[in-house]
């Protein structure tokens, strides 16, 4: 491998582009190749066929040599494609013919074809040297050594990697047949039947889907090793589908973070053993170890689908509902009077208020604690001493008394708070007339319901409900707050 | 020759003994776990567990080396190995519960960077000095026939511990196989239930890796269970051929390699369920190829039989006074080729229900055929009648419905339906075509 561990820093390793650039070209091909497929196998749930050709085809190899007898690439290329097609349509005759689990199916042709290519190697093996190992990992570092001279219009005659000329003609033939027949492909991908009936045959499109499968795998294997194959045709793809709903982005999102795997995989290979004292190590692992990486990343930060944003986005749920629920409560209290007084007021006074709270909210006093300030601050509550002298308190605790302080509605917070009252008390009224839900299973769905109901829904549940004055519990119903002021 | 085979068979080399002991073992409670995982639709988890052993098996060769232990030693390896197949799993499963990635996808995922990695850190084992790969890359290929009497045994009280596991717990991995929701709602503790399940697969996984190597592993996990469905419904006989076949398998597979030194006995087993599999995919008895193409030909046989004595009852009803039916009639009765109204005439003339006079091409029903007939086209007529009164259906369809469903009615429905339509019919009586007896050929 190219010696490397210097002590330039990890993004500006040196870069020889006669080696790492091509090493570097020939794993973004290979990633940009497999993922404009891979999206469609991880969409109709083949992901695991790359890993079944890429290990299936081993008698293919075993067979073209032995026939032709030499290594030359051409037959080994198109030994492994017959049997990587093979594999495809055996697997599927079997899933088919026998009733037996897709996975299964596979599992047992690509095993038993790996078994049978394993002895014939062995057989072969007194006549070549045709290692398994190299099959099975490849030798992306080897990439530069074996060039071809290509003439190339700007450069002039220019000595490309052989590896490289493949797998670009791969990925110019995938890519072809990815935006030519994208509409095909959509359809026979998200719905086989509609394709069938719209006058093309999604049977066929599969067969070519497969046959292109077979000839990324192969093509990429032989260079830049099995894994890289498998690890490419479906982690960006699943990384890009956590991504995105558009399949259009989904294709081009994979494409590029396959790309961007390969390259920091390289990156990685060459920098991160150095740190702990070993030498650079195999480029091909870390790229797939690379993909994972964007995988990670995607599933724990993907905006819309990914852990962390949706651990967020409930809280933030959580927290504008505990604090509805804070509003409408504290006016509930205030509605109801004990001795002409707010029944907060007695409450804070003869116990702690935000405990209460906290247990009829079933939720804990800091979350109360937090809603209450969160409130005072935008406006809608100040809070005021309890008013001692309204009510015949102890002597003992009268100097207690006047240390309370009670959280009370501003105007602002009143008139959100009977707009939220409003929505709940018509949601029951509306929930027992024009449903018929029992009176003891409306208040559950009213105060789900309540959050999530503006103002034009109030108006008309208002008007379907004949603009009742009290709700089924005979609580009064606030009044629009137009009506109010 | 002859006497190396007899060494073989006789089991006199104590190392021969030792190897196909330990892979029947493997065998059979591969074949026995194999059974659950298929069910379970996921045949393909041992694919990814064997890979996600790798980095395990490097870590943990890498680990012991640093602390100056003998980083080779099996039980270290297959330690580290178990620990990352366990990590494997459980980014699996984190994978299908918590995104909406699916299952293949998951596996695919897994298999594909955990190998990686390994593939890396084994990168990094070869650089140390001890760290020839010959070791540790006995896991990619296996080495059966290097395996010794203390890997046999591991491997012997392993398997047993999977077949007690599998044994003990069943009812419940019958029931989480074939009925999820349901053994949640049973109040069995399906997640914990999936976790031993799945553990168990790790196992069978990790002491095959060393025995068969990484890719054929796989296979004892999934061909002998695939083959066993071809031949029983039931999950228990399902279990028992499963593991008879792998541990068959092992042993042939073993003393084959026993025999050709030079064969990798690890393929040799693989090719060997493998050749199990071919056999049960055709010739197996529940639901092998051969059979399946024996009942959908007698079934086809009998129906077009039943079309030919209906239409041939019908032509005498219209005329009474006809004798036979002549080979034109026939044919533009239904949509039947020459040669495939040659072949049912044929059949029928044999069995004796048509008898025919070959010179002029005509055709009579025997006694029999007559009265066979007769029950053929009453059953039908019952229908059509019961899809016009009962169900609905307008007559101008129900000759195909009734087409279709007659030919699999079970004589207790006919007995149903009489009873039902015994107002609208004398007794014995054949009702009478609700079409006109000339639609039959135009519908056909």
């Amino acid at each position: 491998m190219i010696a490397l561990a210097d002590s330039t820093p990890f993004w500006m390793i040196e870069w020889n582009w006669a080696l790492d650039g091509w090493i570097v070209a020939a794993g973004m091909l290979c990633a940009v190749a497999s993922s404009l497929l891979g999206c469609f196998l991880v969409l109709r749930r083949m992901s695991l066929l790359g890993d079944a050709i890429s290990h299936a085809v081993l008698p293919g190899l075993a067979a073209a040599f032995l026939i032709s007898g030499s290594r030359s690439s051409g037959w080994m290329f198109l030994g492994a494609v017959i049997v990587g097609v093979l594999t495809a349509l055996l697997s599927d005759w079997i899933h088919v013919r026998g009733e037996v689990d897709e996975g299964a199916s596979m599992g047992v042709v690509f095993t038993t074809l790996f078994a049978a290519g394993l002895i014939m190697i062995v057989l072969a093996a007194d006549r070549v040297d045709l290692d398994p190992g190299c099959v099975l990992y490849g030798a992306i570092e080897s990439t530069p050594l074996d060039t071809w001279a290509i003439p190339i219009p700007i450069l002039g005659e220019t000595n490309v990697p052989r590896v490289v000329v493949v797998l670009s003609i791969v990925t110019l033939i995938n890519a072809a047949f990815v935006i030519f027949f994208f509409k095909e492909l959509k359809m026979a991908t998200f719905d086989a039947e509609l394709a069938t009936s719209s006058g093309f045959s999604a049977k066929a499109i599969h067969y070519v889907l497969m046959t292109l499968v077979a000839v990324t795998a192969v093509a990429s294997f032989e260079s830049v090793g099995n894994i890289l194959v498998v690890a490419m045709l479906v982690v960006p793809a699943a990384t890009a589908y956590l991504l995105t709903d558009r399949l259009g982005m989904m294709i081009l999102l994979a494409c590029v973070i396959g790309a961007a795997s390969a390259w920091v995989g390289h990156v990685a290979a060459v920098e991160i053993p150095t740190w702990f004292g070993f030498r650079s190590t195999t480029t091909a692992g870390m790229m797939a170890v690379a993909t994972g990486f964007a995988f990670t990343l995607a599933v724990v930060g993907s905006p819309r689908r990914g852990l962390v944003p949706q651990w967020f986005r409930k809280q933030w749920l959580r927290w504008t509902i505990l604090t509805d629920d804070v509003l409408a409560l504290l006016y509930r209290m205030e509605e109801k009077t004990l001795d002409e007084r707010p029944i907060a007021d007695a409450m804070a006074m003869q116990a702690d208020l935000d405990a209460w709270m906290a247990n009829v909210l079933l939720t804990n006093r800091f979350a109360i604690k937090s809603a209450v300030k969160y409130h005072a601050w935008r406006g809608r509550l100040e809070t005021t001493q309890a008013d001692a002298s309204a009510v015949e308190a102890s002597e003992a605790s009268a100097k207690e008394h006047s240390e309370v302080l009670v959280p009370k509605l501003t105007e602002v917070g009143r008139s959100e708070a009977e707009s939220l009252v409003r929505s709940h008390r018509l949601w029951e009224q509306y929930l027992v007339t024009r449903v018929d839900l029992e009176g003891s299973r409306i208040h559950q769905q009213a105060h789900q319901l309540e959050h999530f109901t503006d103002r034009q829904l109030q108006d008309q549940l208002d008007h379907q409900t004949d603009s009742p004055e009290k709700d089924p519990h005979g609580s009064p119903i606030p009044s629009a707050s137009d009506k109010h002021s | 020759m002859t006497e190396q085979l007899w060494r073989v068979i006789s089991l006199q080399d104590h190392n021969t003994r030792v190897v196909i002991f330990g892979a029947a073992m493997l065998g059979l409670a591969a074949g026995l776990v194999g059974c659950f995982t298929l069910l379970r639709r996921r045949a393909l988890v041992g694919d990814a567990l064997a890979h996600a052993a790798l980095p395990g098996i490097a870590i943990a060769f890498l680990w012991v080396s640093a602390m100056g232990g003998n980083g080779r030693s099996l039980p270290v390896l297959l330690a580290g190995a178990t620990v990352s197949g366990l990590f494997g799993i459980a980014s699996i499963l984190i994978i299908r519960r918590g995104t909406r990635i699916k299952e293949d996808a998951a596996l695919g995922i897994v298999l594909s960077v955990f190998f990686g990695l390994g593939l890396e850190l084994l990168g990094i084992a070869q650089q140390m000095k001890n760290g020839n790969k010959a070791g540790l890359e006995s896991f990619i290929y296996g080495k059966t026939a290097s395996m010794v009497e203390s890997d046999a045994w591991l491997i012997t009280v392993a398997s047993l511990i999977c077949v007690v596991v599998c044994v003990g717990l069943f009812k419940e991995f019958k029931l989480l196989c074939f009925d999820e929701a349901f053994a949640g709602s049973r109040g069995y503790p399906v997640v914990l239930l999936d976790a031993a399940l799945m553990s168990v697969v790790v196992v069978i996984t990790i002491i095959g890796l060393q025995a068969v190597g990484l890719v054929l592993v796989i296979a004892l996990l999934v061909i002998p269970a695939a083959s066993a469905r071809f031949w029983t419904d039931r999950l228990v006989w399902m279990m028992v051929l499963s593991s008879a076949i792998g541990m068959t398998g092992c042993l042939i597979g073993a003393a084959a390699s026993a025999m050709l030194p030079r064969l990798p006995s690890g393929a040799m087993i693989v090719l060997t369920t493998g050749v199990g599999f071919l056999i049960s995919f055709f010739v197996g008895a529940r639901r092998g190829l051969l059979i399946r193409m024996w009942r959908r030909r007698s079934l086809n046989a009998s129906i077009d039989r039943q079309h030919l004595l209906r239409e041939l009852y019908e032509l005498f009803e219209n005329d009474p006074s006809r004798l036979s039916v002549s080979w034109e009639e026939l044919v533009q009765a239904r949509s039947w080729s020459n040669k495939r109204l040659r072949k049912i005439l044929d059949q029928a003339s044999n069995d004796g229900w048509v008898s025919e006079n070959i010179t002029k091409m005509e055709f009579a029903l025997t006694k029999r055929g007559e009265s066979e007939a007769r029950r053929l086209t009453r059953r039908h007529r019952l229908w059509e009648l019961y899809l016009i009164h009962h169900a609905d259906i307008a007559p101008q369809r129900v000759d195909r419905d009734a087409d279709a469903i007659e030919h699999v009615l079970e004589p207790e429905t006919v007995a149903e339906l009489e009873s039902l339509l015994n107002a609208e019919l004398g007794e014995r009586r054949m009702p009478t075509d609700p079409h006109a007896s000339s639609a039959e050929g135009v519908e056909a």
